[in-house]
């Protein structure tokens, strides 16, 4: 049977790219690029399916083979490392040549046997396709291969079942719960540990940065409120540094004078509102 | 065009794969030109179902597929596998029980 013109057409210029694709994969040094490829081939073949009167297998091809598993091979890469470049030194010495050779010689064999062989003429699907093409691959795959058709939902059931077991990898430790991290947080609690979250670092009025402690309501300076990388480098800065440098601000005096100033020699850590204009980029 | 052009197409699509098969040593390249054989061989199978008139050959593919996507899942779970304990998905360096 000859094709009609558009069909032609369309198999010239796919078959080609096609082919084209294929080589990519058998060439492409690095594996992405290669997975690209494959998805051409296999979208091109969806397209030569409904071509050839198969239009379900069309939308089956791209949905189970570029939809579902050129991206599981996409995943895998991503999971296995996409810069990982094929290497190209040789183990098996000659092992190149060999296969180009085999893979050239298969392609002869194939085309050649193709070429020998007398097909009937071909009858087309237009009787069996008086009903609608999945009602007539339906009424083959759920009568003639309803067996067949039971045991490949068993295999998928097993293949899901062996993608699950393969993968899975058993924890080494138990897994901490909720319960276990608070009680190992109060039993922690005589080593100086706090149960609360640490407290936040300074926050003046004149400086808010990291490396000042906060004042705990005693006055005191917290230590541990800075974080703790700043403490084992040795960039923190005392309160009382901080506290001096607003008093050479600011002489208490005035703050006195004008009736605002803390009352104690305590360091509270609150300054007062008159004395936060510009100070910032001198404390810096 | 001969309706038989589908099949070259096939047998060449099919000799790629067999050849990456042979050629390269990435396990996931490997699988890439098993997938691309298992395509020819459906490209086969619906154009003898369109020479023949009988969609014997579609529901065929249609097995081929389902079968692939099994096949998928569990090589590329074991080449997962490898991949964790040896850190290498090169074919090359699954020699172990060689020596």
């Amino acid at each position: 049977m000859t094709t009609s013109g558009a069909e032609n057409a369309l198999f010239w210029v796919l078959a080609p790219l096609m082919v084209l694709a294929a080589l990519g994969l058998l060439f492409a040094r690095k594996a992405v690029h290669a997975a690209v490829c494959v998805m051409f081939v296999m979208v091109g073949l969806a397209v030569l399916y409904v071509a050839l009167e198969a239009p379900f297998l069309g939308v089956v091809q791209v949905v189970v083979y570029t939809g579902a598993v050129m991206m599981l091979f996409l995943f895998v890469l991503m999971l296995v490392g996409v810069d990982a470049a094929d290497s190209l030194t040789e183990t098996i010495r000659g092992q190149r040549w060999l296969g180009l050779l085999l893979g050239l010689g298969l392609v002869v064999v194939l085309l050649g046997v193709i070429a020998q062989a007398a097909f009937p003429p071909a009858a087309g699907l237009a009787a069996t396709e008086a009903v609608t093409n999945p009602v007539a691959l339906a009424r083959v795959l759920l009568g003639d291969y309803v067996l067949a058709m039971e045991a490949v939902g068993v295999l998928l059931v097993t293949a899901a079942l062996a993608g699950l077991v393969l993968t899975h990898r058993r924890r080494l430790s138990v897994r901490p719960t909720q319960r276990v991290l608070a009680a190992a947080r109060v039993a922690a609690l005589p080593e100086g540990r706090t149960l609360t979250p640490l407290p936040a670092p300074g926050v003046y009025a004149q400086n808010n940065a990291m490396d000042t402690p906060a004042l705990g309501p005693d006055g005191e300076p917290l230590p541990h409120s800075v974080p703790r990388v700043l403490r084992i480098r040795g960039q923190e800065r005392s309160a009382t540094a901080v506290l001096a440098e607003e008093e050479t601000l600011v002489p208490r005096e005035d703050l006195r004078r004008i009736g605002v100033g803390p009352s104690s020699d305590v360091p509270d850590g609150t300054t007062s509102p008159g004395e936060d204009d510009d100070e910032g980029g001198e404390v810096r | 065009m001969e309706i038989t052009h589908y099949l070259g197409l096939a047998a060449v699509l099919f000799a790629i794969g067999a050849a990456t098969v042979l050629l390269r040593r990435n396990a996931i390249v490997v699988f890439m030109g098993v997938e691309l054989m298992l395509n020819a061989t459906n490209l086969a199978f619906v154009t003898f179902a369109r020479i023949h008139g009988d969609v014997t050959g579609q529901v065929l593919a249609f097995f081929v597929m389902v079968v692939a996507a099994a096949e998928v899942v569990v090589g590329l779970a074991i080449i997962i596998t490898i991949f964790r304990s040896r850190r290498s998905a090169s074919v090359d360096d699954v020699n172990l029980l060689q020596s």
